[in-house]
């Protein structure tokens, strides 16, 4: 890529305005390489927002899911600290299967306060926010 | 006024030892660079006087790669990589260049915290391997689980750490229970509070035999795995598998696989299109240090592979935006990158023909 054809496309969406210039190794008129700086580039902005746009629409669908009793809070946060199970069991200690059987509204229900704590922690919620979620 | 002024300096240099036991900062120069590894690896050579420079680094470490490991998922997307394994680089590179280091992993974050602590009163600059997600001087938008950050730790105050992070314009701070948790986080790799730093540099380093060697395993890490997921076959992998996503996903997913190949391309870290410009500096470079004009050729083929890259990815993200299961869109991306792997093939195949008469 040429040193002329470096694109400078700001990302215009959440806080990613705050991001740095970033170094890109760019050619020279005459052909010789050279580190020069970036503000970011349309491409990589659109799938980067399109990630976050979905992981908003996940965000919705599991709260509604939460709200109709279907799904603990658990998968609600689990999303919402961008993880998946695997993150998230191995953050909790626990099997895949057991933070699975933890996202059932009837097992969520009668966890003990230790787990719960656990839970929160993780999450970076307090104890309360996270049992009177979708209540 | 002799005796006054020794006196002074006495006074003044204990005046300093006190001001270091609160706050040991070392002298660092900080280098914003493409790419967390190799440029913690270049910043960290220069303090100790050798002037690697981050392509160098990145080529002699023979950091390129490419693999798709559709069975590892984060997230619930399939995993591609431009570049070789966390830790290698850096290794490599030492190695290479005859230059003692040492690369420490913990049981726990406060063993881990407690001989940061340690290294830094002894001035020493100490790489981390770290977690994204826990980084607060980063914007929101880019804070993933991503374990395979690397920074330099150069300082302490009251439990605050100074922060020399290559893909960041300036020095950072950040406080030890963010630094802990980053150093210790779950997931895929783990970092195990992951720490290297050098020990001592050696007068004798050969620059093109390290600049040999680091070629020579990059070859034979891109052309020779027998296995479909790594090296150049998996781009032509890659291929395949994305001419199949309009029959085997729905839109929401073909667009998430398709937006993660182009955000492990051209996301910050990467000196745009997955290292190869990168990659590409290094060859121009490293034409001048060993005097071989065919590297500069080489140099100029991998440019115009980059260059081609970057044209997948815009085709990538246009498709994204359109959010189509269009057969044809699909088959033109596969074409595409097939094309590029051609490219690659030939490349690391000559590539390595010539090393052998370097």
């Amino acid at each position: 890529m040429n040193i002329n054809e470096v694109p400078q496309d700001k990302k215009n969406f959440k806080d990613g305005g705050l991001a740095p210039r970033k170094v890109m190794y760019v050619t020279a008129d005459d052909g010789q390489y050279t580190q020069t700086q970036s503000a970011g580039w349309e491409a990589e902005n659109l799938v980067l927002e399109q990630a976050w746009n979905d992981i908003d629409l996940q965000l919705s669908h599991e709260r509604d899911r939460v709200l109709r009793k279907e799904i603990s809070p658990i998968a609600y946060f689990m999303i919402k600290s961008r993880m998946d199970i695997a993150i998230l069991a191995s953050y909790a200690g626990k099997w895949q299967w057991q933070v699975r059987r933890h996202m059932k509204p009837s097992v969520f229900e009668q966890l003990p306060e230790k787990v719960l704590m656990k839970y929160a922690a993780i999450f970076e919620v307090n104890i309360d926010e996270l049992k009177t979620f979708g209540h | 006024m002799a005796e006054y002024n020794s006196k002074k300096n006495i006074y003044f240099t204990a005046f300093i030892n006190l001001f270091h036991l609160y706050n040991m900062i070392i002298p660092f120069k900080h280098q914003s660079q493409a790419h967390c590894e190799s440029g913690v690896t270049s910043n960290l050579l220069k303090h100790y006087g050798l002037p690697i420079s981050e392509p160098l680094a990145f080529g002699i470490g023979s950091g390129i790669f490419f693999g798709h490991l559709p069975f590892v998922k984060v997230n619930g997307v399939p995993g591609t990589t431009y570049r070789i394994y966390p830790g290698q680089i850096f290794k490599n590179v030492c190695k290479r260049l005859n230059v003692q280091y040492e690369s420490v992993k913990f049981k726990n974050a406060t063993e881990a915290m407690a001989a940061l602590k340690k290294n830094i009163d002894q001035n020493i600059p100490t790489g981390c391997q770290v977690s994204v997600f826990f980084l607060p001087f980063l914007p929101e938008v880019f804070r993933f689980h991503f374990n395979a950050h690397n920074l330099i730790v150069y300082g302490e105050e009251n439990n605050k750490y100074f922060i020399s992070d290559p893909v960041m314009e300036d020095v950072t701070e950040i406080a030890y229970e963010d630094l802990a948790r980053a150093r210790f986080a779950k997931g895929y790799p783990e970092p195990k509070g992951r720490m290297y730093f050098i020990r001592s540099v050696s007068a004798e380093m050969n620059l093109t035999e390290a600049i040999k060697k680091g070629i020579k395993q990059t070859c034979f890490f891109m052309s020779s795995p027998p296995v479909p997921w790594f090296g150049v076959n998996a781009i032509k992998f890659l291929s395949k598998k994305i001419s199949q996503y309009p029959e085997k996903l729905d839109a929401r997913k073909a667009t998430l696989y398709l937006g993660n190949i182009i955000r492990m391309q051209e996301e910050i870290g990467t000196g745009g299109a997955g290292f190869r410009f990168l990659y590409a500096a290094f060859l121009q470079e490293a034409s001048v240090i060993t005097g071989l004009p065919e590297l500069k050729a080489f140099s100029e083929r991998m440019t115009l592979i980059g260059d081609q890259w970057r044209n997948f990815a815009y085709q990538t993200a246009r498709i994204c935006k359109s959010r189509t299961t269009d057969v044809g869109n699909y088959q033109d991306l596969a074409v595409l990158l097939m094309g590029i792997y051609e490219m690659e093939r030939a490349f690391f195949a000559e590539l390595k023909v010539f090393n052998q008469t370097m």
